[in-house]
């Protein structure tokens, strides 16, 4: 394997085991020593990955971009109405939530509760920009077939982000009576109305 | 004597007109650089509708097509139709003018826009048989063949703008007398004039990097883009490289580009509104995906930049 793709594997692993300790244990109850441990690696190992912790918590949210954004591009490259990629867009959302718990608890538990640690670098947009930039084509396009309402980009966003990022914060809270995807279609019909032209 | 020799030297320009507004004209009468009395003192003038007051049109255009007069720059203004009702001059329709000259001339100047794409002539609903010379707006359907090529090897060469500027007129002129070479794009425009977009050298670029937009006209501050349906980053012409009477441009004087040298230049509405879905641009500017164009301009308005927020005189 070269070493580039060894590196990044690593990393990965890193992300996961990351992502974990700061869900479970807060962010700042979390030590680079602790995730070095958990991982069976040197501190000094660790930072030859990441040169900080801050840097690694951001660095989380632009791979947790990147992979959710790139699913979403699949689905906005289907040649299927826009209803349809409603529906997908809600499944894969459940499934990729359910494939990777440890980043949907980051995003919930770190990232919207610490906002102080993604002030520079990660403010506003700029680590989930592939999600927001896919949301943002999606509508665009559905606007201009005719099927979405030319509404503003904002209240467009959160009706589809809203209930998606609701259901997988109610499966986390061990709250809900079905497994996830069971309420997709569900949770599309309803983001559909809140969007469709009439 | 002396003077009738020089001018048999001299190479001959026929401007003629179609269903026009007289702009192009116009627009030349404004020419510096050379002036236009500088340009027709090296190139004969044989008739110009607004210049021309004791040569007769049809007697020179007899001439040509009897090749008793050599023709080296045919400028055609406004669009073609061979309906009468609509245009004519003497008996001939502007068409019928064209057809004795089309093989006469060794170039053919379409100058603005209704000569090149047909414009707003050809939006006529009563009359489907206006067009321009070689383009009918996007289709190579115009009055001439598409494969059509005068005997200096160019198709009809293509100085579009509504009007166009006097210098894009000038320097092709000049460039054809001297028989340089002239590169032309897919509309047949000369490369040297419309790569360039009206954007470029647009003193409002600072707030398009960044995504400081105007709301509203009268302001030295923001870019005209994304609310007010400026054409510039989408729009080729050098209008703020060869400034309009070398002092301005529409976009520097706070007035969006209208992207009048482009084919669709009529075929739009709300020219001072950009068209929008869900606040994303339906065009965006030229070599760049909707997708780039949306997450550049996230990562700009996320960045801010302390000096486009500010009015310019209270900048540092």
């Amino acid at each position: 394997m070269p070493r580039t793709a060894k590196k990044e594997r690593k990393k990965l692993e890193i992300i996961k085991t990351a992502c974990k300790l700061f869900a479970e244990q807060g962010y700042y109850n979390t030590t680079i020593p602790d995730i070095a441990d958990a991982l069976n690696m040197s501190v000094g190992n660790l930072y030859n990955y990441f040169n900080s912790k801050e840097e690694l918590a951001k660095y989380i949210m632009q791979y947790s971009s990147k992979l959710l954004g790139e699913e979403i591009k699949k689905i906005n490259e289907i040649d299927i109405s826009t209803r349809e990629k409603v529906f997908l867009l809600v499944k894969r959302f459940i499934e990729i939530a359910e494939e990777n718990p440890e980043l949907i608890d980051y995003f919930l538990r770190v990232f919207l509760s610490n906002r102080e640690v993604f002030s520079e670098g990660c403010e506003g947009f700029l680590c989930v920009q592939e999600v927001v930039t896919e949301i943002m084509l999606f509508l665009e396009e559905g606007v201009r077939k005719g099927d979405l309402r030319n509404q503003d980009l904002f209240v467009a966003f959160v009706s589809i982000m809203g209930p998606l990022g609701g259901i997988v914060f109610l499966k986390g809270e061990g709250m809900l009576m079905k497994e996830p995807i069971e309420y997709a279609d569900e949770l599309a019909e309803n983001i559909w109305r809140a969007l469709k032209s009439d | 004597m002396e003077s009738f020799k020089i001018r048999l030297a001299m190479k001959n320009l026929l401007w003629i007109q179609g269903l026009s507004c007289n702009g192009n004209t116009q627009s030349i009468l404004n020419a510096e650089n050379p002036q236009i009395y500088e340009l027709f003192s090296k190139i004969n003038l044989l008739y110009h509708p607004s210049l021309s007051v004791e040569n007769n049109v049809l007697d020179i255009v007899e001439d040509i097509y009897r090749d008793r007069l050599s023709l080296d720059f045919l400028v055609v203004e406004g669009a073609i139709t061979n309906n009468k009702n609509f245009h004519k001059i003497g008996d001939y329709s502007i068409g019928e003018i064209i057809e004795k000259l089309k093989n006469k001339a060794r170039y053919i100047i379409a100058i603005g826009n209704c000569a090149v794409f047909g414009n707003i002539p050809s939006l006529y609903k009563e009359n489907k048989d206006i067009k321009g010379l070689q383009f009918k707006f996007k289709e190579k359907e115009g009055f001439l063949p598409s494969d059509f090529k005068t005997s200096s090897g160019y198709p009809v060469i293509n100085i579009p703008g509504c009007p166009s500027h006097p210098a894009w007129f000038t320097q092709t002129i000049i460039t054809l007398y001297y028989e340089k070479p002239l590169i032309l794009d897919k509309f047949n425009r000369p490369k040297e004039l419309f790569m360039y977009l009206s954007h470029d050298g647009c003193i409002r670029n600072e707030y398009f990097e960044w995504k400081y937009e105007a709301e509203e006209f009268g302001h030295k501050e923001g870019c005209l883009f994304y609310n007010l349906g400026c054409r510039g980053p989408i729009t080729h012409a050098p209008c703020n490289k060869i400034l309009w009477n070398r002092v301005s441009s529409k976009t520097r004087a706070g007035m969006p580009c209208i992207g009048c040298t482009e084919y669709d230049f009529p075929l739009r509405e709300n020219y001072f509104e950009t068209k929008k879905n869900i606040g994303i641009p339906e065009e965006v500017p030229l070599g760049v995906s909707k997708r780039a164009y949306i997450t550049i301009s996230g990562v700009a308005k996320t960045l801010k930049n302390e000096r486009v927020s500010k009015k310019l005189e209270e900048t540092d």
